[in-house]
């Protein structure tokens, strides 16, 4: 019996080493923690539970049948987050460059299935070299199967990916199509064709690193959602966003007990907005100020940091936030902005997260790059992305409220439940100076007179009154007591319950 | 009493004023330029009247402006503060021919001293000591070691039109004062054109000490102790403390004395300050005299008791003093930490920009121990580039040295300045200096001790392992916080453990954690415990804690896996892991800050505004290099590390395309 139960010790060392110490140094040597050490970091101690720690691969080809470790490359189980129920994949590189088996697959979707059966997050460490070529098509087989689940979990239970080193190829489409990717800086690359074939095909010399770097993916393509220095970084942040979101679709955002008083004031907040209204302010300060202990959790911060998007708390519960940023080209919308938003708003919607919606908004960018490349359907997607959203949704006017992009801007005629003002705001068609240019186009060479015309149409229109004196703003707040006037608004839309018409599903323009 | 008097200043010396005014019943009257209309001082007077554009010499120091303010208002008095209007004589003669009382010394004063050579024979007229030389011309070597002989050893010899060190020698005997008076002669006239030379005593181990008088129109003057400004960086004081821990009380009798008979030789009334530099046998020179109330008065006050600014406004008022030489009486000490919107670290460049956080240690004053906080900003102003960058004067009394340095300590960490760069970490690095400590300072104290600026403090052995004590236990704190969100599994929550291994300043500490009620025993793997007792609760930003016996406060920022703490000049990444992710972090690889582009290249596609930099000038990190209007917003791109421009690419009124090159680096 004792032999019995030795044997399983015996069994599990051996799978446990994975490919073997030298791979182990080698990963090592690269910066990189291996598939097992990742998992201890990324959840609670000795929580993880893990499956299929004997699948083995069945490829007979190329001599595969001689080596057929433990666990094919990849493992898969269950865990918990500050208590909270995970699944979890950690692709082993240790273990034939991590490749993509048949098998390996199979693992990885029996925790998907799970995942979207009992309701709770997935999330993959991403961590090889592609398809295992000796398995040819059966492979590809695998690959499609979990892109599959990855469709069919979206929306259901949030998914996460973490590259933690190469995914290149077929391999790019699964971390594509979940909620957020995170990077590690210098040791993680994507890309769906790498540096040879790139220049084999277009002559192109590029690294890796430039090709499919963090860098490039957070600040270029917004493939990815972060990047972070290193492995115990990554996983630590992947911990904290956990935190903030439900476990799946049919679960209210988590609740954090929390010790900031919703009431708080922030006298400083009367005079954010600087007297020149051609001076930029930081929008990151209003949210630090707004959101419990000035915890903010920002994705995608480096790309179209003229809108801000990310999570904090509002007494003890996530909500979600996007916010025109003035420092950067003005806060204006354009395509990259748009994009950025209208995910992160579907992501919130498709999760009961209630989302907050800061604007100070001078309009589109304009331009013919921006044409050219279709900002109106860019444009569109975040128009359509707040119009059916059908969580809680309150807004807060902070300054510029220009044109369409006023409109766009979670405004109350797309369903907004709150929609306040400060008395800093101006909502109009355009600023005064355009306005008056089109309106008083024959008064044009007379300076004094434009001025006069400006200054009129400042008075009447650069106020939040006239929206106020329709309906469109439902209270000009003062900006001090901001806080407490959207802690209350969100608590007091807790039982909001609004459905759209049914349909097979909707045709955003993508 | 006056009913009404205007104060002709800005920022916290026009506060402290309206505070005195206010407690003796007076209206006030501010003035504030289109930089200043949303200021404190502004708020708090009782009116406030438009004076010009930003710049002071539009708005502030506009004669006529005041003049108009004044008659608008009918403010019966003006309170001049320092700076600004405080000793200008025409501004005296302006207010006195309107028939406006002016509080501060008659014309005739302000004119004596504000010359430095009448204002140094009147000195030697009226018997008070000034640093000997001789102040003719000096034909020869040979008359220079007759006069240095005279003056006695060491002694500087000058260039009259000198500046900058250049053309000044040190000689300790005749040899020295031969070559010297050679080699300056020769050094002036190359780099001034002009060789006269003149011999002045050098002072050996100088001390800036000074003399706070009140003298009334009545023919009285008293002394109020002295003032000890040493510790001063590029001759603007940083720290002032009374009394001096220099003086002996025959000493500071005698420096009294003559401060007075200086005061009495140019009918003085008002407050004012006899400054006088101090050897190291503290034998006193006369330096000059400020005809004004001094920043630094308030260390004056906390150990006299005596309102400086309320006896002020009486003097001009006409009244007669109340207290009597005999009645002032030193008690305690007192500390002044001016609170500069300087950056230490980018070698104390001015900052700008939004206050986003300005939290001052709370006011108070009991029998043994006193915080003042003397400030004209509040948290979301704007600091400035137009006015001085001095934000606050924080001050702490206690009954000795020691004490006020502890209360000083205390008081500077749980200050909270954000948004701007600021000179806190460097104060509280002073107050731990060992030399601070002992009292034996110079005015080259910053420049001897500091030589290279400041780079922040290096905590000892002690202090790393309170801060390490204390941020396990918050750590922890936080951390079981975070295992309490809803929607966790029945039955199987995480148990957050009591192994810790806590990284500051790259020395790693493993402890273990024993928490009850009352607070965290926190073992170090050397078997030694430190009790940490606090009310802190994740979120705040500010950590009051007792470690072992020692207070300790924290500003406090969670990062991943820790927190930035900042505490005693010191700013520090604390990490906390449990025992594994210490182990696996140990693992991860150093990273070299990356090599970043010499280029500045334009970030969006805009119209270049300015260019703030010259092709060849040394930046700091964080300097504004230009400024780019794009979407009709400036932007200021500023140097993201320390750097010399190479070229210049672009000019003001340019149109770039994004990525554009606008300037080069060496």
């Amino acid at each position: 019996m004792t032999n019995i139960l030795q044997e399983l010790e015996d069994r599990r060392d051996v799978a446990r080493i994975g490919g073997g110490q030298r791979r182990i140094d080698a990963q090592h040597a690269k910066g990189k923690l291996t598939a097992r050490e990742r998992l201890d970091l990324l959840l609670d101690e000795g929580s993880f539970e893990e499956f299929d720690m004997f699948v083995a691969h069945r490829c007979v080809e190329f001599g595969m049948e001689e080596n057929r470790p433990s666990g094919d490359g990849v493992i898969t189980g269950w865990g918990t987050i500050n208590g909270r129920m995970v699944y979890v994949y950690s692709q082993d590189f240790t273990v034939f460059g991590g490749s993509l088996s048949e098998t390996h697959a199979q693992k990885i979707c029996k925790i998907m299935d799970m995942a979207i059966q009992n309701g709770a997050p997935i999330i993959g460490l991403n961590d090889s070299g592609g398809a295992r070529i000796q398995e040819g098509v059966a492979s590809l087989a695998g690959y499609a199967e979990v892109f599959q689940r990855n469709i069919m979990a979206s929306g259901v239970v949030p998914q996460i990916s973490v590259i933690m080193g190469p995914c290149a190829g077929g391999a790019v489409y699964s971390p594509a199509i979940t909620d957020f990717i995170f990077m590690v800086k210098d040791s993680s690359y994507m890309f769906v064709t790498g540096p040879d074939v790139v220049k084999t095909v277009t002559n192109e010399v590029v690294t890796a690193e430039e090709l499919g770097g963090a860098s490039t993916h957070t600040k270029k393509s917004s493939v990815a959602d972060g990047a972070f220095e290193n492995d115990v970084e990554a996983l630590a942040e992947v911990r904290r966003l956990v935190d903030f979101l439900p476990l799946h679709n049919r679960e209210k955002p988590p609740v954090r007990p929390f010790y900031d008083n919703p009431a708080r004031v922030e006298n400083s907040l009367d005079t954010l907005i600087p007297d020149n209204p051609n001076q930029p302010y930081d929008m990151k300060e209003l949210i630090n100020k707004l959101g419990d202990e000035g915890d903010f959790y920002e994705i995608q911060e480096d790309f179209a940091a003229n809108i801000l998007t990310g999570f904090i708390r509002l007494e003890g519960s996530t909500v979600g936030v996007v916010a025109n940023q003035p420092t950067v080209l003005a806060g204006c919308l354009d395509i990259d902005a748009s994009r950025k938003a209208a995910r992160f708003v579907r992501f919130c919607d498709a999760f009961e997260i209630p989302i907050l919606t800061l604007v100070d908004v001078p309009g589109f960018l304009p331009g013919t790059s921006q044409e050219y490349g279709g900002v109106i359907k860019h444009g569109a997607k975040l128009l359509f992305a707040y119009g059916e959203a059908t969580v809680p949704k309150v807004t807060v006017i902070t300054r510029k409220a220009y044109g369409g992009a006023y409109d766009v801007m979670a405004s109350k005629h797309l369903r907004g439940d709150f929609n306040y003002a400060w008395p800093t705001a101006e909502i109009a068609v355009m600023g005064a100076k355009g306005a008056v240019e089109i309106l008083y186009r024959n008064e044009l060479d007379d300076p004094e007179k434009i001025a006069a015309r400006v200054a009129d149409y400042e008075k009447r229109f650069a106020n939040p009154f006239v929206a106020a004196e329709k309906g469109f703003i439902d209270e000009v707040i003062l900006p001090h007591s901001t806080r407490r006037r959207v802690c209350r608004a969100f608590a007091s839309l807790r039982g909001k319950s609004l459905q759209n018409p049914w349909k097979k599903h909707d045709n955003i323009p993508l | 009493m006056f009913k009404k008097i205007l104060i002709a200043n800005r920022g916290e010396i026009a506060c402290r004023v309206i505070k005195s005014a206010q407690k003796m019943g007076i209206k006030t009257v501010a003035i504030y330029s289109d930089a200043d209309r949303n200021a404190l001082h502004v708020k708090m007077a009782d009116e406030a009247v438009h004076i010009g554009p930003p710049p002071a010499n539009e708005s502030y120091i506009v004669i006529e402006n005041v003049m108009k303010a004044i008659r608008e208002t009918g403010a019966e008095a003006v309170h001049p503060g320092y700076g600004f209007l405080s000793e200008n004589s025409k501004f005296a003669e302006a207010l006195s021919a309107e028939g406006v009382a002016f509080i501060g010394p008659p014309v005739g004063a302000i004119e004596k001293m504000g010359d430095k050579i009448t204002s140094k024979k009147i000195a030697m007229d009226a018997g008070v000591s000034t640093v000997p030389g001789y102040m003719g011309l000096i034909a020869d070597a040979d008359e220079a070691v007759k006069i240095s002989n005279e003056i006695g050893y060491p002694v500087m010899l000058k260039a009259s039109a000198g500046g900058g060190g250049k053309g000044m020698r040190i000689a300790w005997n005749d040899t020295e004062a031969r070559e010297g008076f050679q080699s300056s002669k020769n050094e002036a006239a190359k780099s001034f054109g002009d060789d006269r030379i003149f011999i002045e005593k050098f002072v050996t181990q100088p001390r800036h000490i000074e003399i706070q008088v009140l003298a009334d129109s009545h023919g009285n003057c008293i002394y109020l102790g002295e003032r000890e400004c040493s510790i001063q960086r590029r001759n603007q004081k940083v720290i002032e403390e009374a009394p001096s821990p220099f003086l002996d009380e025959a000493t500071r009798k005698a420096m009294g004395e003559e401060a007075c008979s200086l005061a009495s030789a140019v009918d003085y009334t008002s407050a004012g300050t006899v400054e006088f530099i101090v050897d190291g046998d503290r034998n006193f020179y006369f330096l000059e005299m400020n005809t004004r109330l001094q920043v630094e008065h308030p260390v004056t006050e906390l150990i006299t008791g005596v309102d400086l600014v309320e006896q002020m406004i009486c003097v001009a008022y006409g009244e007669k003093l109340k207290i009597a030489q005999e009645d002032v009486k030193l008690n305690g000490w007192a500390l002044e930490s001016r609170l500069y919107a300087e950056d230490p670290y980018r070698n104390f460049l001015p900052s700008i920009g939004r206050l986003t956080r300005y939290r001052p240690p709370s006011e108070e004053a009991s029998e043994t121990h006193a915080v003042r906080n003397d400030t004209g900003v509040f948290e979301g102003g704007e600091i400035s580039m137009f006015y001085d960058p001095m934000i606050a004067k924080l001050c702490t009394w206690g009954t000795d040295r020691a004490s006020v340095l502890e209360h000083m300590r205390v008081a500077l960490d749980s200050f909270e300045v954000e948004g701007i760069g600021h000179n806190l970490p460097f104060l509280s690095a002073v107050m731990d200096h060992p030399k601070f400590i002992s009292g034996n300072m110079t005015t080259a104290f910053i420049e001897e001790e500091y030589p290279d600026g400041f780079e922040g403090v290096t905590l000892d052995e002690s202090a790393l392992r309170q801060i390490a004590a204390a941020a396990t236990a918050m750590f922890r704190v936080a951390e079981i916080r975070r295992a309490r969100l809803s929607g966790r599994m029945d039955n199987h929550y995480r148990t957050v453990g009591d192994n810790w291994v806590t990284q500051v300043q790259g020395q790693n500490f493993a402890v273990t954690i024993d928490a009850d009620k009352t607070g965290t025993d926190v073992k170090f793997d050397d078997g030694t415990v430190l009790r940490v007792m606090s009310d802190w609760l994740p979120g705040q930003r500010l950590a009051t804690l007792t470690v072992g016996d020692t207070k300790v406060v924290l500003k406090v920022e969670k990062i991943t896996n820790g927190f930035r703490l900042r505490s005693r000049g010191a700013d520090m990444n604390v990490k906390v892991y449990n025992p594994r992710q210490a182990e696996l972090a140990a693992l991860m690889p150093e990273k070299i800050a990356p090599d970043t582009s010499k280029f500045l290249l334009c970030p969006m596609p805009g119209l270049i505004v300015s260019v703030n930099v010259a092709e060849g000038e040394e930046v700091q990190e964080g300097q504004a290099l230009c400024t780019v209007e794009a979407m009709k917003m400036e932007n200021i791109l500023r140097a993201e590390r320390k750097g010399v421009v190479a070229k210049i690419e672009a000019a003001a009124g340019d149109s770039l395309k994004v990525d554009e090159v606008i300037m080069t680096f060496e």
